[in-house]
């Protein structure tokens, strides 16, 4: 059962709290959303000051050591050129980081505008660009990927429009529902009895209504995202050698695991998957703040 | 049943305290409350929303929201402490002896299973199965007065009406026999005609149970035709008590006197003097209260009703919490009623609507939401459109708005200038002399914008103000519809209904329009708050010399500020005529089903005629009259044959009947019925 909310009669008898306010401490209230938000922080945190604390330079080749198991002096080992895997790991966070919230927030803004379009305007323009939509989605991230690569060449741009592009339609049909509900209520109707133009309806009137979906979109497609990066360096596509990206580091090394060097592998996996859990996590929060 | 000897009082209410618990603080909802019900009586719980009767329905079965407590006194249903139950106990009870009935019968009944197999359910519940069951359940509909029950039972709630939905609610609601039934809001969202069948309904019901009635209500009419005694709650106190009439005829408490006031009764209109209001805001919930809750907004209270709170005056049969109950009647009204009457000299219309039709496409069927609808509108006027839910009141404003476009052939005339059909091909002129204050607030303001932008943004659009004068329009606006400086830079769900809607009406008038269309502007309202938007609409029209086209389902609430009445039945006016003619009579058979079934708070016995059935789908109408399937003067095979004539009994006055003027006036002066 839901709580009973209480409405204040007048303006100035305990004034309410503003909706962003709100979804703020509801936020902190969250065990979901602190632990998923502390875990991001502290990738944030390798990515931005990594290489003031990590004990190697992850770049420094030391062939003498090459292969080195876990041990007190490299606790995650080092790699067949003998790099600290642990300086790595800190370190190899930094690309994905830049790559994946710029990728989400090309899509967020790419998917909110063609949402925005398809659900106001309906009709015609609503069922000709969705469908190109649906086709769009349709097609694999890594084809729409390798086409793009060959026609832009490598590069970490492409990765960001690459998975912006690919992920925008998603996030444009959550938008495109958002705003068809929005848009039967009697405000819209009221914005065109003062000859409100288009752009102004949809900017001004209803996009301040559906940011809460957007928000919980936009974090759920970064996890996916920092996925969609970390696969895509795997296969070579993505960020380039020497950044000691995590993806990049698996595929690099991955060819060692049946010789038993688990370790120039492992850690740079846990890395990626507590990351997207972080994320995840982080999502989870909001979607439950901003629905409560 | 469990008991075997019944108690005395089937509900025993003392000294009840309830609290929600919002943002960390414990929120007094119900304070010290104490009521009973006896044996077979039925109880009306009255007051404004947000006065707490609802949370003594959900109370009693202790069914509190997870953030609601008890924190003092005991119920006892039926002798049994409820405060005292176990989990198992409890779950018997509210099984066994005690059944509620809500609002939104759509709500209470599960959209994806068959209505048969919801009631055999409770059946099987009770140990009952099979055939058995069925048996129980075909019963049960045919006690609810539902004459196919075993085509009702293979169909979903969505394929049934709103009263039918209701009518299973109840039906599943008795079908355990309880002890007590707790109704809150049933007929709510219902229309007249489908309220007056339910009430009928449930009225007969307590003739055959033995159950008693917790009925609450906010519609005071509804609760004096249903309830031998009423309780007025106000800021989770009671504040009067006693037998129904003789509360309502001779209140004793200044709240009780008050809000009776706010109702435009015995046919009041706006020229005769303004509708009394009641001044401030109820409590907010948790507020702290010292003395009486009501001392604030009462022009009777003196410096003890403020420190001190009255006791509960025991004055032979009934209660009163007030030091002044010998003198509640003498309460000074809030608003003055005096009025000048403006002389309205005969103008040319500002409106004219010839030959509007409206058809949809549904399922490859034409619907036909306004056929041929013709009228015109003087300025100053207020044309009051009436008629039950799917009747096209709506799709007609729509259309005079240009929100919807309508079909080819009909022509709308503002000041004797064609109105494109579609809004986007109308000037800047046009469209800002007809504008309209929706029924819902919520929906009609923007909930992210400040209600200094909602109405800037009007004054700029549509008076093309800017700058200073736009700032000095803006005070001058706000102050015209009594909103304050402070409420100008809140957020819409920061103010109260009343309060959003006089924003509302401050954006419609921001550009001096000729014509407002009001849709029902006041039905999600309290009636003190009613009152007051009433007041202030006929102020400004009588200011601003503009025109009103006022859709309402309340004919008391059109009465009052109609010069005319257009009467509308599956998108056709069945009747137009100046307000008065029209509410009087002689009228339509439609006009009179309608009066006749609104509840009137004066109980004289009226002649009722019922309507059978259900309003037809528009995509079917029925052929001839398209009113003969539920007609009470129902005259021959004519009615089904032929459409009659929309035509002119009186000067101005045209009904839709082949029944002749005359003979309709005979008939209905037989029937003696009187006016709302």
């Amino acid at each position: 059962m839901s709580t009973i909310q209480t409405t204040s009669s007048t303006p100035d008898d305990t004034r309410p709290r503003g909706p962003l306010a709100e979804v703020f401490f509801s936020l902190l209230r969250s065990r979901t959303f602190l632990v998923g938000f502390s875990i991001v922080l502290f990738w944030v945190a390798c990515a931005l000051f990594g290489e003031h604390f990590a004990p190697y330079d992850p770049l420094a080749d030391d062939i003498i050591n090459a292969l080195a198991p876990p041990s007190s002096e490299h606790w995650f080992g080092t790699d067949q050129i003998g790099r600290d895997v642990f300086s790595r790991v800190i370190v190899g966070s930094r690309d994905i980081l830049t790559v994946a919230p710029l990728a989400t927030l090309l899509a967020t803004v790419a998917g909110t505008a063609l949402g925005l379009v398809t659900g106001y305007f309906r009709g015609l323009v609503d069922d000709v660009v969705s469908r190109i939509l649906e086709a769009f989605m349709a097609i694999p991230v890594v084809i729409v990927a390798l086409l793009a690569i060959v026609a832009l060449g490598t590069s970490k741009t492409t990765v960001i429009v690459v998975i912006g592009l690919s992920f925008a339609p998603i996030i444009a049909r959550t938008v495109r529902s958002a705003v068809l509900a929005e848009r039967e209520l009697d405000y819209v109707a009221a914005a065109q009895l003062r000859h409100e133009s288009a752009l102004h309806t949809m900017f001004v009137e209803i996009l301040p209504n559906v940011i809460p979906p957007i928000l919980v979109e936009t974090t759920v497609r970064l996890g996916y995202a920092i996925f969609a990066v970390a696969t895509l360096s795997f296969m070579g596509f993505g960020i380039q050698p020497p950044s000691p990206d995590w993806g990049l580091s698996i595929s690099n090394n991955y060819g060692m695991i049946g010789g038993g060097f688990w370790w120039t592998v492992l850690f740079d996996a846990l890395a990626i998957a507590s990351l997207v859990i972080g994320v995840n996590l982080a999502a989870d929060g909001v979607h439950g703040a901003l629905n409560d | 049943m469990t008991n075997s000897a019944k108690a005395e009082n089937a509900l025993e209410v003392t000294d009840l305290s309830v609290a929600y618990r919002v943002a960390g603080r414990n929120r007094a909802v119900l304070r010290n409350l104490s009521l009973t019900i006896g044996q077979g009586e039925a109880y009306g719980l009255v007051g404004e929303s947000g006065c707490g009767k609802s949370t003594v329905a959900l109370t009693v079965v202790r069914y509190l929201p997870r953030n609601g407590s008890i924190t003092g006194g005991t119920i006892s249903l039926d002798g049994q402490n409820v405060m005292k139950l176990d989990a198992e106990a409890l779950r018997r009870a509210r099984a066994e002896s005690v059944s509620m009935v809500y609002q939104d019968p759509g709500k209470a009944l599960n959209p994806s299973i068959r209505v048969g197999r919801q009631l055999t359910e409770i059946f099987e519940l009770g140990g009952i199965s099979g055939q058995a069951a069925t048996d129980r359940a075909i019963a049960m509909l045919n006690r609810v007065r539902i004459s196919d029950p075993m085509s009702v039972m293979q169909r979903y709630p969505h394929q049934l009406s709103g009263g039918m939905q209701q009518r299973v609610a109840i039906a599943m609601a008795l079908a355990n026999d309880p002890s007590m039934l707790i109704l809150d809001e049933p007929t709510t969202g219902l229309d007249a005609t489908v309220e007056a069948e339910v009430l009928n309904l449930i009225a007969q019901l307590r003739q055959e149970l033995s159950a008693s009635i917790l009925f609450i209500s906010h519609n005071l009419a509804v609760v004096s035709n249903m309830c031998d005694r009423v309780g007025v709650l106000y800021a989770g106190m009671l504040v009067e008590e006693g037998p129904t009439e003789v509360v309502f005829n001779d209140p004793r408490h200044p709240y009780t006197v008050a809000l009776l006031r706010c109702l435009p009764r015995g046919g009041q209109r706006k020229d005769q003097g303004r509708l009394d209001t009641i001044p401030g805001f109820l409590p907010g919930i948790g507020a702290d209260i010292k003395g009486c809750a009501f001392a604030d907004r009462c022009a009777l209270a003196d410096d003890r009703c403020r420190s001190e709170l009255p006791p509960l005056y025991d004055l032979g049969g009934r209660l009163s919490r007030c030091f002044h109950h010998d003198k509640a009647q003498a309460l000074p009204r809030a608003t003055p009623s005096d009025v000048a009457p403006v002389p309205r000299a005969a103008a040319a219309p500002v409106l004219r609507v010839t030959g509007l039709n409206k058809t949809y496409a549904s399922h490859g069927h034409a619907l036909r939401a306004v056929k041929d609808v013709s009228l015109d509108l003087r300025p100053g006027e207020t044309l009051g459109l009436v008629g039950e839910s799917g009747s096209g009141k709506t799709t007609f404003a729509r259309l005079l708005l240009g929100l919807v476009p309508p079909d080819a052939g009909g022509t709308i005339e503002l000041e004797g200038k064609a109105l494109a059909p579609r809004l986007e091909n109308r000037s800047d002129d046009q469209i800002k002399a007809m504008q309209i204050v929706f029924q819902n607030p919520d929906s009609a303001l923007n909930r992210s914008h400040s209600i200094r932008h909602l109405i800037g943004r009007a004054l700029k659009r549509l008076a093309g103000l800017s700058g200073k004068a736009l700032e000095a329009r803006l005070n001058d606006l706000v102050r015209s519809v009594r909103l304050t400086d402070r409420h100008l830079a809140v957020k819409p769900r920061q103010l109260s209904g009343g309060l959003k809607q006089r924003v509302a009406i401050a954006r419609a008038f921001a550009g001096d329009p000729r014509i407002v269309v009001c849709d029902e502007p006041t039905s999600a309202l309290d009636v003190s708050v009613q009152a007051a938007i009433l007041n202030l609409l006929a102020d400004l029209q009588s200011k601003e010399d503009v025109s009103y086209i006022f859709i309402s389902h309340d004919l008391a609430v059109v009465r009052y500020l109609s010069d005319k009445i257009a009467v509308l039945y599956l998108g056709r006016i069945m009747e137009l005529g100046p307000s008065e003619e029209v509410f009087s009579g002689p009228h339509h058979p439609y006009t009179e089903a309608l009066l006749s079934a609104v509840p009137k708070l004066d109980q004289t016995e009226t002649a009722r005629i019922r309507l059978d059935g259900e309003i037809p789908s528009a995509t079917n109408p029925p052929s001839g009259c398209v009113f003969h399937t539920r007609c009470p003067r129902k005259i021959g095979p004519i009615c089904e044959q032929q459409e009659p004539p929309l035509s002119e009994a009186q000067p101005g006055h045209s009904i839709r009947c082949h029944i002749p003027y005359a003979e309709l006036a005979r008939l209905q002066r037989a029937a003696v019925t009187e006016p709302a």
